[in-house]
């Protein structure tokens, strides 16, 4: 069966304008510039770089919680970049975001049943005993139980606030959910927990996943496919396994090369990066990689690199362009 | 390997907070030792006691709501614990040095870079100004950063958070320290510009006899950086030994579950091995052992008494049933 794509992006741009002083012009941050990616029903597709290269601007643009400067957003077959607020409010009970932070993202003021039943009130969904039972079933999906109902967020530990926030999402029964850095905040032991919790509810519920993070080992874990940003730009796309086995892009190779070893006894050729990240309000000429790439060559500089497939890969480096092949 | 001596001593240290809720009993009997030039690494989740730990050490317990109850700090022939508040300030920037997760909380926003290097060089040495510029210029340099004759008269804001990271070791190399007290130096760093802090404190290591205390949860970063390790939980050791039978043959159900949770310990996409439950908060430890509520063999007598530190070979233990069979925990390649 050939796999069904639910969401299309096509050239997704977001760029800030920006002001640095008074009499200062207008400056542009261009924090996703180009972005172009499918994700597939029933996978996860993960999302990686560092910090401020665009991965959560992409997330939110998507879910269109900010609007975008251009580009083509499709769900399910239809092009949802310019649909207007009403349709995009009904479409978000498919398109779920779960946050980072567990403290920041619940109503502090609000118990855990209001917060669960309000996402189905908002939506029409059921009849309102109906909605105490679902977020009863939900809790119960997710670890907790009836009797935190009428607890407030600050009563749960970090761990069971991202539950109730991944609760929150999945009780629309959406078919996307985009987790942005959804165990950063967790200690290893309770990480691991919500992580199989995730994984529990895409086999249950046929969820589909754009999960955003920065850890390496997590993202291996968790998702199918992964897209490598750098600077707002998507450098190199593969299956998981394949993007570990042998990444292509020079960033890519250099991003795993320096996550940290496993075991003291392993042993870890290690490409260092020169430099910081530059910053996205300037970013440099031709490849927005090339003042710390140890491949750089000198149409790099000059020239922004195309976009290639090289086996499985779809790299946007020059070292794979036909004509230096 | 050579026999090494002690460089720091901490005995049976207990480390209170008072709180509005009561006494907070944050670190409650820790003994370890350091040996010089080794890296010692202390792991544990979130609130166990590390950082109250390694600020007992440094005398920067914030006062007067925390407090040393009892125990000893032994570091070059003194008890830190009898100390002035003067002979630590003289103690720390010259033997100890300190560096933090988040440099700017250590870095004055209003001097710049090279007022701030200059300051410990000015009370610990005769150097005279030029002397001084220069040392921090060729400290500045040695710690990688670029343009260092220009940086060195730019504010803390202007440069990013791996600069500053590396201002901050510079700063606690300049009077070259006989031990270095390193609290999740690299956990707000990107993973690139962790790698190169990382080389970085290697190559320090390497050319001196520094001792490092590390404090981290990344067990990728014990796993890199560290001879030896401590595991900690709800305020105690519960388990140390060096860094290979840490990951080899850890006989802590804590230690093993934590390395058996870790992503790349399990087969992808599988169901990761995880422990049951939350660390307990401080009012909430139970009598006997502290990780009973979420140990999977634990039995009565663990829920009554509290297990002692006891030695099991090359390792230390806090358990009333070790496991001693050498441990499943495979790593995916
Ligand atoms: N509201 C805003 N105004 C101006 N610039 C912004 C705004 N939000 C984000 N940016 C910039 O856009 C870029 C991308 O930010 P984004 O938050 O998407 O990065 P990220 O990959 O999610 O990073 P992190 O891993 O730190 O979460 C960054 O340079 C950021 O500074
Ligand atoms: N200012 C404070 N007031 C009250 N309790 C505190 C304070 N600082 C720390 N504690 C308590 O002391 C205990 C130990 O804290 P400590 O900061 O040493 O933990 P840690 O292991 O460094 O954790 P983390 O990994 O989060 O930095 C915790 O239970 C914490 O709640
Ligand atoms: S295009 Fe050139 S500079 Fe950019 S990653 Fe490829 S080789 Fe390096
Ligand atoms: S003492 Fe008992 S409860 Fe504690 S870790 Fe050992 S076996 Fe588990
Ligand atoms: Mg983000
Ligand atoms: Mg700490």
């Amino acid at each position: 069966m050939l796999p069904e794509p639910l969401l299309e992006i096509k050239q997704l741009k977001k760029y800030y304008e920006i002001k640095k002083g008074w009499f200062q012009p207008m400056q542009q941050v261009r924090a996703v510039d180009d972005v172009t990616f499918t994700v597939y029903k029933g996978e996860t597709f993960g999302l990686v770089g560092e910090s401020g290269c665009g991965k959560s601007t992409t997330g939110r643009a998507i879910l269109r919680l900010q609007e975008h400067t251009s580009g083509e957003i499709r769900f399910a077959g239809r092009d949802i970049s310019g649909l207007p607020y009403t349709e995009m409010r009904q479409l978000r009970r498919k398109m779920q975001m779960v946050f980072q932070d567990p403290y920041a993202s619940l109503n502090p003021k609000k118990t855990i049943l209001q917060i669960l039943t309000e996402p189905l009130r908002v939506h029409g969904l059921y009849a309102p005993e109906e909605r105490v039972q679902k977020a009863i079933e939900m809790l119960e999906i997710v670890g907790l139980s009836e009797y935190h109902l009428h607890s407030y967020p600050h009563e749960f530990s970090g761990g069971q606030r991202q539950r109730i926030g991944i609760a929150r999402a999945v009780i629309l029964q959406p078919e996307l959910i985009i987790a942005d850095e959804p165990v950063s905040a967790l200690d290893v032991s309770i990480q691991s927990q919500v992580i199989n919790l995730l994984l529990q509810l895409q086999r249950d519920f046929h969820l589909t996943y754009i999960f955003i993070s920065h850890d390496l080992g997590v993202v291996r874990h968790m998702t199918d496919r992964v897209g490598v940003m750098y600077l707002g730009k998507l450098v190199e796309q593969a299956k998981t396994e394949e993007l570990f086995r042998s990444p292509k892009h020079p960033y890519t190779r250099a991003l795993l090369s320096a996550v940290p070893i496993r075991h003291p006894d392993e042993k870890k050729e290690r490409v260092v990066l020169k430099g910081d990240v530059p910053s996205p309000l300037n970013p440099p000429e031709g490849c927005h990689f090339h003042p710390r790439c140890p491949d750089c060559m000198q149409i790099c500089k000059t020239e922004k690199p195309p976009v290639v497939e090289v086996g499985d890969h779809v790299v946007a480096c020059h070292l794979y362009a036909t004509e230096n092949r | 390997m050579r026999e090494r001596a002690p460089i720091l001593e901490v005995r049976q240290l207990k480390t209170h907070i008072k709180t509005a809720n009561g006494i907070v009993k944050a670190v409650d009997g820790v003994d370890f030792t350091i040996y010089e030039g080794e890296t010692v690494g202390i792991v544990g989740e979130s609130g166990c006691g590390k950082s109250m730990t390694s600020l007992s050490v440094m005398g920067l317990l914030p006062k007067p709501m925390a407090y040393i109850e009892s125990g000893h700090i032994h570091f070059a022939g003194r008890d830190l614990t009898q100390l002035s508040e003067k002979e630590m300030r003289k103690l720390r920037g010259n033997d100890i040095s300190m560096i933090f997760q988040e440099p700017m909380t250590s870095l004055n926003p209003v001097f710049t870079i090279g007022q701030q290097l200059s300051e410990p060089l000015k009370q610990h040495t005769r150097l005279n100004k030029k002397e001084i510029r220069n040392a921090v210029i060729s400290m500045l340099q040695s710690v990688g950063i670029p343009r260092a004759e220009q940086i060195i008269d730019e504010y803390p804001h202007q440069l990013s958070g791996g600069m500053r990271q590396r201002v901050m070791i510079s700063l606690a190399m300049l009077c070259q320290p006989k031990l270095l007290i390193a609290d999740e130096p690299t956990t707000a760093l990107d993973v690139t510009i962790q790698a190169q802090i990382l080389e970085l404190m290697k190559a320090i290591k390497a050319t001196t006899n520094m001792a490092m205390m590390l404090i981290t949860h990344d067990l990728g970063v014990v796993a890199e950086m560290c001879d030896r390790v401590m595991v900690m939980y709800a305020g105690q050791v519960v388990e140390s030994a060096d860094v290979r039978t840490i990951f080899n043959r850890p006989t802590h159900p804590y230690t093993q579950g934590l390395l058996a949770s870790m992503p790349t310990a399990n087969e992808r996409k599988g169901e990761l091995s995880s422990i049951p439950g939350s660390v307990p908060r401080p009012d909430e430890i139970p009598p006997g052992c502290a990780f009973a509520p979420r140990c999977s063999i634990a039995t009565d007598r663990c829920r009554q008494e509290r297990p002692v530190l006891q030695a099991y070979e090359n390792q230390w233990t806090r358990c009333w049933h070790p496991i001693s069979k050498p441990s499943e925990v495979t790593h995916a390649t």
